[in-house]
């Protein structure tokens, strides 16, 4: 094993771990916000992921260039399932944590069910994009140009998001997360903030959906992997914070593609359980999370 | 010195065992009215996960702590019986006493760091770890790795667990595991541990306050849960004859076993088999209505369902039984 293979697949992992890092972001921003895990999570990036592929082969666009269209769609999938779903399960004084668990698998549940119904159970793939194949070669190292897009955008997101933070609108989620009764006595409408954060985090999952359909295949069920792999990032990171999505975004995939130097493939991820039962032991809480 | 709130307390207990002895004979007599391999098939599936899902509900319901991974304690259930019947030639019997025995060792190892945390973090603590269980499950080459295990018919015989007619015999296979988890239950909540489990799911401040040590209650707890899923599995395996990773492992299988408790009422004696006997027949109905000829309206049934039940019956389907009185205190209590 050469220097250059293993400095290429270590790059290649930091890439891919950019991506899981904004699948993450979208889950933590949920759950920082009000609590709610969304177990819809990989359902909302399958899709995203069919959605690319369904507007690429109807109208040709590039998937890069509809990062803004699915990153919108899916602002407002987000915002409609706080409205029509999450919403509802916070009315609920019995059994609510339990409710918001089931409610949100059921939504799973239905959108693959859904995916199956109207694009069958095949895998597809985008061919003809305008990166799609196109390599950039540094040296010995080669590496695929859509990964290398998909980890700039990424980068961009979390920039995003983080000044996010800074603006009027982040100060009213941060104040909504503390305390959202007392936000509501100052007049900030809890359901209107609540259902912003739901669009934000959905849409950080559309573009991750956009960047993987460029090189990845699509099916009903590719989602389960990318929202085991979210749940493990935001429990590393720390629940509710996107500083700790991004570094444990880059951990996993980091970690997940040099396992698959040294074992078979099929096992590729038993590097990334190692680590989540790292932090099952050793620090519950995660990097920067305050449970 | 019982009192009156105690004399209540027995009688209603009373009237329960009662009721349960009732709706045991009904079932029971049930394969006179039920004709067809298809429906009475469709009853074994329902008992099953009638007792399954009580066996969840030990640690889900009355304990509080929601667990997304029993298709674990399933799994290591039915392999390890399966395993010990085609190459060791253990009868089932044992086979799945000793799978039941491991099941119920590897929820409390399990438990052992999870149950440090709590909610949503013990619910995705259980979910990935069960994942794992199936990622090593389906490249274990020991256990015939993704292929999963066939177990050959060995001659009719109740130690065998197989039969040449398999619906009947095993719809009072299952009817004796589904009632023995009932029973269980209503042992539990009778006990010290029922009283010690529901304060902890309860209020888990108020429960330390009165005495009540939090750790050890909850591994009891996941124990006796985890063991009950195995011998579940373990009776899933002889009655289907087949198990892979995928049948035996598998995260959605970990949902349709919490599920006929989350729906039919999550803590309570009657949810279990109120929920499976409601689910079990919409899930398997709609896969055979609309599986083969438009794949993908039976999972769409089926989420939507969840989703409709969850929200407009948190309390479960038992709650259509309670009286106004038991209403109210749920409602305001």
């Amino acid at each position: 094993m050469s220097p250059a293979l293993i400095l290429q697949v270590a790059i290649g992992g930091v890439l891919m771990g950019l991506l899981y890092a904004v699948v993450a972001a979208g889950l933590t921003l949920i759950f920082g916000l009000m609590n709610v895990v969304n177990f819809a999570h990989g359902a909302l990036l399958m899709a995203a992921m069919y959605a690319t592929w369904l507007i690429h082969r109807s109208t040709g666009l590039d998937p890069l260039l509809q990062l803004p269209l699915v990153a919108a769609l899916l602002f407002g999938t987000g915002v409609a399932i706080y409205r029509g779903l999450i919403a509802r399960t916070l009315q609920i004084r019995v059994n609510g944590a339990m409710v918001q668990i089931f409610a949100t698998f059921g939504l799973s549940i239905f959108l693959v069910g859904l995916a199956q119904l109207v694009f069958g159970s095949d895998f597809q793939s985008i061919n003809a994009s305008f990166l799609g194949g196109r390599t950039l070669a540094l040296g010995a190292i080669v590496l695929p140009l859509p990964l290398i897009a998909s980890g700039v955008v990424s980068l961009l997101v979390f920039l995003a998001l983080f000044r996010l933070s800074r603006t009027e609108f982040g100060r009213a989620l941060e104040a909504t997360r503390e305390d959202f009764e007392a936000v509501a006595l100052i007049g900030v409408d809890r359901d209107r903030i609540f259902g912003i954060g739901w669009g934000i985090g959905a849409a950080a999952v559309g573009i991750a959906g956009v960047l993987l359909a460029n090189f990845y295949y699509i099916s009903p069920d590719v989602g389960t992997n990318f929202a085991l792999i979210a749940y493990v990032a935001v429990a590393l990171g720390g629940f509710g914070s996107i500083l700790g999505a991004l570094i444990a975004g880059l951990v996993i995939g980091l970690t997940e593609a040099l396992t698959a130097l040294v074992v078979d493939p099929s096992l590729k991820q038993i590097g990334i359980f190692l680590i989540y039962l790292a932090v099952l032991m050793f620090r519950p809480r995660g990097l920067f999370g305050k449970l | 010195m019982v009192g009156r709130a105690g004399r209540a307390l027995l009688s209603r207990r009373r009237r329960e065992l009662f009721f349960g002895v009732i709706v045991l004979a009904l079932l029971a007599a049930l394969p006179l009215g039920v004709h067809g391999a298809y429906l009475r098939g469709l009853i074994v599936l329902a008992l099953l996960y009638a007792g399954l899902s009580q066996a969840w509900n030990i640690l889900g319901g009355y304990c509080g702590q929601i667990s997304l991974g029993h298709a674990l304690y399933f799994g290591i259930g039915a392999y390890t019986s399966a395993l010990l019947f085609t190459r060791v030639g253990i009868s089932p019997l044992i086979g799945m006493f000793a799978g039941g025995l491991l099941s119920g060792l590897s929820a409390l190892l399990v438990g052992i760091p999870c149950f440090r945390l709590s909610g949503h973090y013990y619910a995705i603590a259980t979910i990935v770890i069960g994942m794992m269980a199936a990622l090593l499950a389906s490249n274990w080459d020991f256990i015939n790795a993704a292929q999963g295990i066939t177990i050959p018919f060995h001659g009719e015989a109740w130690q065998n667990l197989q039969f040449r007619t398999a619906v009947l015999p095993f719809h009072y296979v299952m009817l004796v595991y589904a009632a023995l988890m009932w029973l269980i239950a209503w042992v539990i909540e009778g006990s010290r541990w029922g009283f010690h489990w529901r304060a902890v799911k309860d209020d888990v401040t108020a429960a330390r306050s009165l005495g009540v040590s939090i750790y050890p209650s909850k591994l009891a707890a996941a124990a006796i849960s985890g063991a009950a899923t195995g011998i579940g599995g373990a009776l899933y395996a002889q009655y289907v004859g087949f198990i892979d990773p995928e049948s035996a492992f598998d995260l959605s299988l970990s949902v349709l076993i919490a599920l006929p408790a989350v729906v039919g009422g999550i803590g309570t004696l009657w949810g279990p088999l109120l929920g499976a006997a409601v689910l079990i027949p919409v899930q398997q109905l709609s896969v055979a209505w609309f599986g083969s000829a438009a794949g993908g309206i039976d999972l769409m049934v089926y989420g939507a369902l969840i989703m409709v039940l969850a929200l407009s019956r948190p309390e479960g389907l038992v709650s259509f039984f309670h009286t106004r009185a038991r209403q109210e205190v749920i409602d305001h209590g």
